[in-house]
């Protein structure tokens, strides 16, 4: 009876309004760390340079995503008393995959990375998006789901990498940024802020973040 | 179909169990090739860097072929043949009273020097340390050091990786002029002399690991260097002679 009445349905373009608003609502409205405040540790842990960052995010990304279509395909096979165990082994053996293939191909990233490439199984942001996207919406719209909560997370770390990296080490991506004759040592004015490099540093960056989108976006600010 | 029934919950997990497993296996044996040879290269890398000669891991192959001239595993006090140095594993060999360990010891040759290169493991505060130390022709001055750890606190002991602490090694006297092994001493503070480094504030407990792991591994070697200090001192000795005769 549910077939049929799902035929009769108009179906919905691959790229209409609703579903372009599943990328980028998680940009900005409803961004997984300066909204939802989640997944925080490793933002905090792996930005202070930015490759290990963007490995990070594309790591999550990845799983993110992937998992979200996995569930979505299973969502109306998945007995719902073993649903969140369900959850854990999917995003469990999608990151021991992703660990993998950093240690056979990026093993120095790998290495910097350490255990919070592991600890992507307990971030928040990918069970909450298993639990309450893709356990009841079609797959191409987990994938979406999945793509644009990536990016959110993604474009956070990268921005609070970007600022860790320049002002910390006066590089970028490993590259010299900070002309050498500026520093103090050949004569300049200038030296490093060894503070950024430190995780308190991270969640101040954050902070900023959070500040100035909630000072663009007053929809964000709760009534206290 | 009822996805709520027993039987049904029992055979998903089953099946989902079978086929996680399966598919990861998979993707562990397929890949493990490669991150061996990454290990592999990443130890070559490390007692290279050992006698200051830092290398890309594209280049490590090469530039220890070139450098390392000899692979020596030294069992109390002997050298013993039949085992490759390189793949003798440290974390085994630790585990035994130090005459008994299969010690393997590299011999590098750089700029017509010869260094020996000792590779060292033990105990830090949260898990294994190891490193490698180079000494030069007399066996007893320090060349060249290099550590590393598993998982000790970034800032605090795990700068015993870091260059202010492993340059502090250099020159440095593993033995008394008389010849008796003193090793080195991690100090807090006021390091003085040649058998005496500074450790690191807030890492006490992975500094001293230094130091036992230096006195501990240095056990399996130091009677052996002996032999090979008298040994080449004698060919010294020889040649010196030869010089005279003519």
């Amino acid at each position: 009876m549910a077939e049929v009445q799902e035929v009769k349905k108009e179906r919905e373009s691959l790229f209409s309004k609703k579903n372009r608003k599943l990328i980028t609502d998680p940009l900005n409205d409803s961004n997984p760390i300066t909204v939802q405040v989640l997944g925080i540790c490793s933002a905090l842990a792996i930005t202070v340079k930015l490759y290990p960052a963007l490995v990070m995010s594309l790591s999550v990304l990845f799983v993110l995503s992937a998992g979200n279509v996995v569930i979505s395909l299973m969502r109306n096979l998945i007995p719902n008393r073993i649903r969140i165990i369900v959850q854990l082994v999917v995003v469990a053996s999608l990151v021991i995959l992703v660990d993998q293939v950093l240690k056979a191909y990026v093993y120095d990233v790998s290495k910097e990375l350490s255990v919070f490439v592991g600890l992507i199984i307990t971030n928040c942001i990918i069970m909450g998006r298993f639990e309450a996207f893709a356990l009841g919406n079609t797959p191409w719209k987990s994938f979406l789901d999945g793509l644009g909560n990536g990016f959110g997370y993604a474009w956070i770390l990268l921005t609070v990498a970007f600022f860790r990296e320049l002002l910390g080490s006066g590089q970028l991506f490993g590259f010299q940024i900070v002309p050498e004759s500026w520093y103090l040592s050949e004569g300049g004015f200038y030296s490093n802020n060894g503070l950024m490099l430190l995780p308190p540093m991270a969640l101040i960056t954050v902070g900023i973040i959070i500040w100035v989108q909630r000072s663009r976006n007053t929809e964000l600010i709760e009534e206290n | 179909m009822d996805v709520n029934k027993n039987s049904y919950t029992f055979t998903f997990a089953a099946v989902m169990v079978i086929v996680v497993a399966a598919m990861l296996s998979f993707a562990a044996t397929s890949l493990k090739p490669m991150q061996d040879n990454n290990i592999r290269l990443e130890k070559m890398q490390n007692i290279l860097s050992s006698i200051n000669i830092e290398v890309s891991r594209e280049e490590a192959e090469e530039a220890y072929d070139k450098y390392i001239t000899k692979e020596v595993v030294i069992n109390n006090s002997k050298e013993v043949s039949g085992i490759a140095a390189f793949d003798v594993e440290m974390s085994k060999e630790v585990a035994k009273a130090p005459m008994e360990r299969n010690a393997p010891l590299y011999i590098a040759d750089k700029d017509g020097e010869t260094y020996y290169i000792i590779p060292m493991r033990g105990k830090g505060l949260w898990g294994p340390i190891w490193g490698y130390i180079s000494l030069e022709k007399n066996v007893s001055t320090i060349y060249g050091a290099t550590f590393d750890h598993k998982s000790e606190t970034p800032g605090l002991g795990a700068e015993i990786k870091g260059e202010s602490f492993t340059s502090l090694f250099p020159g440095k006297e593993m033995l008394e002029d008389n010849g008796s092994f003193t090793g080195i001493q991690v100090m807090k503070g006021n390091a003085s002399g040649e058998h005496q480094v500074n450790g690191i504030s807030g890492g006490t407990i992975t500094s001293v690991g230094v130091q036992t792991m230096i006195s501990d591994c240095m056990k399996s070697y130091v009677d052996y260097l002996k032999t090979v200090k008298t040994a080449s001192a004698g060919t010294m000795e020889d040649n010196r002679l030869a010089t005279i005769d003519q």
